[in-house]
C-alpha cells in the first residue's frame, strides 16, 4: 500500500513538469488571444511594436529578428571559446587544476544576469566602442560591419558579447562531458602512431564530440534566446530591421517584455506582450527539445555502465 | 618527419642509448624556451612600438589582443622554419586553446572585481538594516539601505525552495528509482523546462495569479515563478546524485525485506543527502539572481513589506535593475552598485557552500578517504609484521 502511494506520488511529480509546461502554453495563449485577434497573421510580419498607439499596430518580426541576431552573435563567439576551454580543462591543464577550473566555469554560470548586464554597460561597452569603430573604419565595406548612424553604443554586437559570456558555461560543460567520454584507447593509439597532441585532438576528440558540440550549441541557443535583463540593460530599443549589427539599436522579445511591461495597458499592451511571450516560449521549447534529443543520442552508451 | 628533425637539433652527438638523457615527448628543451621567449619579447616590442602609434584609442585589452596575434604568428613561423609544420601547428594550438580558456575564465574575476570596486564605497553596516523609503535622488548615496530588498529576496527564495524542493526530489526519485515507460518523456520535458526563459515563467504567473486570480503583485507570486525555474535545475542535479548511490545498497535493503518506499526513504535518500543539499543550494544560487520574473510578479517597492502574501515587494536583483537606470554618479546609481556587490557576495557564499559540501561529501572524496584509511591500516599491519619478523629473527640465532 505504502509502495503504491510512493510510486503514485513520484510518478505524479514527474508528470507535473509535463503538466506545467502545457499549462504555461495554454494560459499564455488564452491571455494573448485579444492580441492575435487584433493583428491576425500580420502579427508575424509587422515590425512595429505600438500596441498602445493610435492604430494598435504591433508584430513580432523585428523583435524575433533581433533576438535571433543577438543569439547568433553570442554563439559565434561562445562556440570556439567554449570548445577551447573544454579542451584546455580536459587535455592541457594539469590534473591539479581540474577542480578549480570546473568550479570557475560553474561560478560563471551562477553570476546573476543583472550583474552581467550592469557590468556590460558600465565596463564592457566603453571597451568595445573603440573596437566597433575600428571594425567600421577598416572593414566597413562589408555590410555587417558598417555603421551608418555613427553611434555604436547599445548595439546588438555588445549585447551579443555579454550574452556569449552567459551561454559559455552551459556550452562548456556539455562539450567537456562529451569530450571526456572519448575512448582512451583511441587517443593513445593516435599518440602512439606519432601524432602530436593537437593532431590527436583533431583526429579523435573533435570528431567524437561532434554530437555534444551540436547539442550544447542548441542548449546555448535556447539560453541566449531567452536572456532578458542583460540585454534589456544594454540595448537601445529599436524596431527597425537592419543588418548593421555594430550600429546602435537592437531588440529582443524578452527585453521588450521586461521594458514595456510597466506602461502596457490591460486592453492591448499586456495581450501583445503575452503574444510575444508565446512566440518566445514556442521557439525556445522547440530548440531545447531538439537539443536534448541530440545530447541524449550522443550520450547513448552512457546507461550501460551504470 | 618533424620529430626526426627535432632530435638532432637538440642532441647532436648521442652515440649510444645510455648517453642520452631521457627526453619526454612533451618536455621543452633549451632551444624551445629560447624560441618561446624570443617570440614573446619580439612581438611585445613590435606591438609596443606600432600599437601606441597607430591605434586611435589604445587600451590594455587591445594591446593584449594584438600582442597575442603577433606572438602567435612569430612563434609559428620560427617553429615552422626549424622543426616543421606538424610541431608548429601543435605548439600554436596549445597557445590558442589556453588563450580561449583565459578569454572565458578571466571575465569571472573581472566582473566580480569590478562590482566590488564600484559598490564597496557605499556599503556600511546601516546599509543592511535600513530601507530606501525616505531616500530620494538628492540624498547622499549613504542614505538608506537594502534591508527591505534582503527581506524580500529571502522570503521569495525561501518560499520558492519550500515549493520546489519536495517536487524536484520526488521527480528525481521517479526518474532514477521508479522509471517505467514514462521516464524518457519526463526526462526530455525536464530538460526542455530547464531552458524555460525566466521571463516566460514570470508571464505565466502574472497571467494565472496576478491578473487571472486577481491577487495582485506579491512576494508569493515571485516565489511561484522562482520555483518554476528551480524545479528542473534541482531535479536534474538530484538525479545525477541519486545515480551515484551504489546498487548494492538498494539490493541489500530489498533483500532484507524492506519495501521500495522504505528503501528510498531510509537508504537511498540518506546516502545521497549531501549531494541533494548541494543540488538545492545550486538551485538557490540560480534563483537568487533572477530578475526578469520578479518585475512581473513582485514588482518592487521602496518600503519594507515583510508580508509575502500581499502587496509589491522589493528584492536585491530588482533593486539593482531599478536604480541602475539613474545618472551615473548619482546617489541611486551608487546604491544600485552597492546592492549588486551584496548580491554577488550572497551568490558567491551560496556557491562556496555548495562546492564545499560537494567536495567534502562526493563519492570520490569518500573513496579517497577510504583508500587513505586502507593504506594507513596496511602500513600499520606491515610494520607490525616486520617487527614480529625482526623479533623472530633476533630470537632465532640466539
Amino acid at each position: 500500500m505504502a509502495d503504491k502511494i510512493y510510486r503514485g506520488m513520484a510518478t505524479g511529480s514527474g508528470l507535473l513538469t509535463l503538466v506545467i509546461l502545457c499549462l504555461i502554453g495554454v494560459f499564455l495563449v488564452i491571455r494573448a488571444l485579444p492580441a492575435f485577434r487584433q493583428m491576425g497573421f500580420a502579427f508575424l510580419t509587422t515590425t512595429k511594436w505600438q500596441p498602445d498607439g493610435l492604430t494598435h499596430q504591433f508584430g513580432i518580426a523585428a523583435l524575433l529578428y533581433w533576438t535571433a541576431v543577438i543569439a547568433v552573435i553570442a554563439l559565434v563567439i561562445a562556440i570556439p571559446v567554449s570548445i577551447a576551454c573544454a579542451l584546455f580543462i580536459n587535455e592541457y591543464a594539469p590534473r591539479a587544476l581540474y577542480r578549480p577550473l570546473t568550479a570557475l566555469v560553474d561560478l560563471l554560470a551562477a553570476i546573476p544576469s543583472v550583474i552581467f548586464g550592469i557590468w556590460g554597460f558600465a565596463f564592457l561597452e566603453p571597451q568595445l566602442v573603440s573596437t566597433s569603430s575600428w571594425l567600421d573604419q577598416n572593414l566597413g565595406f562589408i555590410p555587417i560591419f558598417k555603421v551608418e548612424s555613427g553611434n555604436v553604443a547599445g548595439s546588438a554586437f555588445i549585447a551579443g558579447v555579454v550574452v556569449s559570456l552567459m551561454v559559455q558555461p552551459i556550452l562548456t560543460s556539455v562539450v567537456r562531458e562529451v569530450f571526456s567520454q572519448t575512448p582512451a584507447g583511441e587517443k593513445e593509439a593516435a599518440l602512439a602512431l606519432g601524432s602530436s597532441r593537437w593532431g590527436m585532438i583533431r583526429a579523435v576528440v573533435l570528431p567524437f564530440g561532434r554530437g555534444g558540440i551540436i547539442g550544447g550549441t542548441m542548449l546555448g541557443l535556447g539560453r541566449a534566446l531567452g536572456e532578458t535583463i542583460a540585454v534589456a540593460l544594454i540595448i537601445s530599443p529599436s524596431t527597425i530591421i537592419s543588418i548593421h549589427v555594430l550600429q546602435s539599436g537592437a531588440n529582443s522579445i524578452a527585453a521588450t517584455i521586461a521594458l514595456q511591461f510597466g506602461e502596457a495597458s490591460q486592453q492591448f499592451g499586456i495581450p501583445a506582450l503575452m503574444a510575444a511571450g508565446v512566440s518566445l516560449f514556442a521557439v525556445t521549447l522547440i530548440v531545447n527539445f531538439l537539443a536534448s534529443l541530440v545530447v541524449a543520442r550522443s550520450r547513448s552508451g552512457r546507461g550501460v555502465e551504470i | 618527419m618533424a620529430v626526426e628533425a627535432r632530435i638532432p637539433l637538440a642532441r647532436p652527438a648521442a652515440s649510444s642509448p645510455a648517453d642520452r638523457a631521457r627526453v619526454r615527448p612533451r618536455s621543452l628543451l633549451v632551444d624551445d624556451w629560447l624560441l618561446l621567449g624570443g617570440s614573446a619579447a619580439g612581438s611585445f616590442c613590435l606591438v609596443w612600438v606600432l600599437y601606441q602609434n597607430l591605434a586611435a584609442e589604445p587600451s590594455v585589452a587591445g594591446f593584449v589582443v594584438w600582442w597575442f596575434v603577433a606572438f602567435a604568428s612569430m612563434y609559428w613561423t620560427s617553429v615552422f622554419r626549424l622543426q616543421g609544420r606538424v610541431l608548429a601547428t601543435d605548439r600554436l594550438m596549445s597557445f590558442v586553446i589556453a588563450a580561449g580558456a583565459a578569454a572565458m575564465l578571466v571575465p569571472v574575476f573581472v566582473i566580480m572585481g569590478f562590482v566590488f570596486y564600484k559598490g564597496a564605497g557605499v556599503i556600511t553596516p546601516h546599509f543592511f538594516v535600513e530601507t530606501n523609503q525616505f531616500c530620494g535622488q538628492l540624498d547622499g548615496p549613504k542614505c538608506g539601505g537594502v534591508a527591505h530588498a534582503i527581506v524580500g529576496t529571502l522570503e521569495q527564495v525561501g518560499i520558492g525552495i519550500v515549493i520546489a524542493v519536495p517536487l524536484a526530489i520526488l521527480s528525481a526519485v521517479f526518474l532514477n528509482e521508479v522509471g517505467g515507460p514514462l521516464r524518457r518523456p519526463v526526462r526530455i520535458f525536464v530538460d526542455a523546462m530547464s531552458g524555460l526563459p525566466s521571463i516566460v515563467a514570470g508571464l505565466f504567473i502574472y497571467a494565472v495569479w496576478v491578473i487571472g486570480l486577481g491577487r495582485g503583485f506579491s512576494g508569493f507570486a515571485a516565489s511561484a515563478a522562482l520555483s518554476l525555474l528551480m524545479l528542473p535545475t534541482i531535479t536534474r542535479t538530484s538525479e545525477e546524485v541519486l545515480r551515484l548511490v551504489p546498487d548494492g545498497l538498494r539490493e541489500g535493503s530489498l533483500a532484507l525485506g524492506g519495501s521500495e518506499w522504505r528503501t528510498v526513504w531510509n537508504v537511498v535518500l540518506p546516502t545521497a543527502r549531501s549531494g541533494l543539499i548541494t543540488a538545492v543550494v545550486l538551485g538557490i544560487a540560480r534563483a537568487v539572481g533572477e530578475t526578469a520574473p520578479l518585475i512581473l510578479t513582485a514588482f518592487g517597492a521602496s518600503v519594507m513589506n515583510a508580508n509575502p502574501l500581499a502587496g509589491p515587494q522589493e528584492s536585491l536583483p530588482h533593486f539593482v535593475y531599478q536604480y541602475i537606470h539613474y545618472n551615473p554618479g548619482s546617489a541611486p546609481y551608487q546604491r544600485a552598485w552597492a546592492a549588486a556587490a551584496v548580491l554577488t557576495l550572497l551568490v558567491l557564499g551560496l556557491f562556496a557552500i555548495a562546492r564545499g559540501l560537494g567536495a567534502a561529501m562526493s563519492i570520490e572524496a569518500r573513496q579517497r578517504r577510504a583508500a587513505r584509511r586502507d593504506r594507513r591500516l596496511a602500513k600499520r599491519e606491515a610494520a607490525a609484521a616486520l617487527s614480529q619478523k625482526r623479533a623472530a629473527e633476533g630470537a632465532g640465532p640466539s
